[in-house]
């Protein structure tokens, strides 16, 4: 029995090593003097510390715009995400209307429909709008989100219709019942919610790749992409480039994570 | 609703039956349109429009002037099951998800059953970091990693030729690129199902495996005889999500490889981002768009089919 508990520990140690490994290393180099790491055997920590290519990355690199335009594009999605699904999902759940249930079929069959299919001709639809190249553009696909309807629906399933009803009999509106009852009781599906839309849209690629066609409204991701392809040989600027975009959203997770695996599991368990 | 005097309008809201039902008909549309009319614009009507714009010959002429735009049937089709740069794309696919689906979920399943047992410290912490990679920026770490597949400065090859074994080109021969995304992939997703998993597990009483130890069965005989029944249903559900997603890569090999060596790491997706915005063929990429959604959609098909048959046997 001894035995077992040693190697159970030693082999969750094993993938601590392997799944850590990649992101210290990130860390470490990002701090290494120009050409430090492309020497063998690799080095794994800095001889001496320094912060030029973090300095260069905002000076020369336009690193701050890139990071504004990832935080301001992730805020915005959260808050129209927000906007658009949390009443969607609550009037599917709680409230009974005409066509709700063929409306519901819908959404299901088209949950097995990849977003990629559209990306075409909503690239040219966006293109007659004159919205190729804006924030707007890059946040359209945000507004649509099915799954986050779903999971808004689910949780908003466990309201009890006792709290509506007598609600109702108070006189107040569907409006005000649905700020003063049913968000605070919605607080923790919505916090999920938006965490998963704000590192979403932080870590899209594709779209923002697509729509976004001058360097001036590039995303961090986007940036750091073409970034890599001009400066393959400067490893320490790279991993820089690589923290300032990671950091964000790994430490928004790490504060936030119970709501972001509850609602993963919720997500996911009940399909 | 033209009532000005307040006394009229208190007598309106008792009568509640009649008038509450319309309100509340009205709010629920008035809740719900926003999203439905966001779905219908930018999701519905473009899947629509990929499926006509894949039966055109639309491409840089069409996008300058519409009037150079024709119809031409199931031509792009065609053309695309007779493109071996296409059927390359489709097999570095299929490869992908071969080798990536089974490896992943076993990758999880062994992090789960490690991870959920009793006599492991610090659980909670673990799962967390495990997990993290998932939430990292896909382009950031991939930058990361192909830094850490560089054949001569790379830490994965020093940590080979360090145990005497020969370095390898990882992403630069083609009989290897597949196989070193791959590593960076399962790194990255492999917490995902892996938390799926353990919630699964966590609802095993351990009285089962109390039992099957009495019986005298060993690790491997609980684990082919408890905990595999019991995550069975799950397991299915994580494969179809991974097909899917191993279907849908993209950014992997765009920023370690840019579809090279020898086009060894052209996803179908990838394929269809050149076909589309490199070279701006957009009814043919569509029509890519749209064979990728069949295979996606039949493979899908196929493994609740298998699942039916497999629970009518248990």
């Amino acid at each position: 029995m001894k035995i077992r508990a040693i190697l159970l520990n030693l082999a969750v140690a094993l993938i601590a090593l392997v799944v850590l490994f990649p992101l210290v290393w990130m860390v470490s180099v990002s701090f290494m003097a120009t050409g430090e790491a492309a020497t063998f055997p690799p080095p794994l920590w800095p001889k001496v510390w320094t912060l030029e290519h973090y300095r260069d990355l905002f000076l020369n690199q336009g690193m701050g715009r890139y990071l504004w335009n990832s935080f301001a594009l992730a805020t915005l999605a959260t808050i129209l995400a927000l906007g658009f699904t949390v009443p969607a999902g609550y009037a599917f759940a709680k409230l009974k209307f005409k066509g709700r249930e063929r409306l519901f079929q819908f959404l299901v069959a088209a949950l097995v429909v990849p977003a990629q299919i559209g990306t075409l001709p909503l690239f040219l639809m966006l293109k007659g709008m004159g919205l190729v190249n804006t924030y707007a553009g890059a946040l359209v696909p945000w507004l649509a989100s099915i799954f986050g309807l779903f999971l808004v629906r689910q949780y908003a399933l466990s309201i009890p219709d006792e709290m509506l009803e007598a609600a109702r009999i108070d006189g107040a509106g569907e409006g005000q019942i649905f700020r003063r009852v049913v968000l605070p009781t919605l607080q923790p599906i919505i916090v999920t919610l938006g965490l998963f839309v704000f590192l979403g849209s932080w870590n899209d690629f594709l779209w923002p790749l697509i729509i976004l066609t001058d360097q001036s409204n590039y995303t961090l991701p986007v940036a750091l992409a073409s970034l890599s392809r001009e400066h393959v040989q400067d490893v320490e600027m790279m991993m820089a480039g690589a923290v300032v975009t990671v950091a964000p959203v790994l430490i928004l997770f790490l504060a936030l994570q119970r709501y972001y695996i509850r609602g993963m599991l919720a997500g996911s368990v009940k399909g | 609703m033209t009532v000005a005097d307040p006394t009229l309008t208190k007598a309106g809201t008792r009568d509640r039956p009649s008038r509450g039902r319309g309100a509340r008909e009205r709010a629920a549309w008035a809740f719900v349109a926003p999203a439905m009319l966001a779905i219908g614009l930018f999701f519905a009507i473009p899947v629509i429009a990929a499926l006509l714009l894949s039966l055109t010959d639309f491409d840089i002429y069409a996008l300058a002037n519409l009037d150079n735009l024709r119809f031409v049937g199931l031509q792009n089709y065609e053309r695309l099951l007779t493109n071996p740069l296409f059927w390359g794309a489709m097999k570095n696919t299929l490869t992908f998800a071969v080798l990536g689906v089974p490896l992943s979920i076993a990758a999880s399943l062994a992090a789960a059953v490690i991870l959920n047992a009793r006599v492991v410290k610090w659980r909670p912490i673990w799962r967390v970091m495990f997990f993290a990679p998932y939430v990292t920026t896909l382009v950031a770490t991939a930058v990361v990693w192909r830094y850490l597949l560089h054949t001569r400065y790379g830490v994965i090859n020093w940590g080979l030729t360090s145990l005497g074994l020969p370095a390898v080109d990882w992403l630069g021969d083609p009989s290897t690129s597949i196989p070193a995304i791959l590593m960076f992939v399962v790194w990255k997703i492999f917490g995902y199902n892996m938390l799926i998993f353990l919630a699964v597990l966590q609802t095993v009483p351990d009285d089962l495996y109390e039992a099957a130890r009495i019986d005298g069965a060993g690790p491997w005989k609980q684990f082919r005889h408890v905990t595999l029944p019991a995550i069975a249903p799950t397991m299915l559900l994580v494969s179809i999500i991974s097909v899917a997603s191993f279907f849908q890569l993209f950014a992997e090999p765009y920023v370690m490889t840019q579809g090279g060596p020898a086009q060894s790491t052209v996803t179908v997706l990838y394929f269809m981002y050149e076909e589309g915005f490199k070279w701006w063929n957009l009814g043919s990429a569509s029509a890519v768009a749209f064979v990728l959604f069949l295979c996606i959609l039949a493979i899908t098909l196929v493994q609740l089919a298998v699942a039916k048959r497999v629970g009518a046997y248990q």
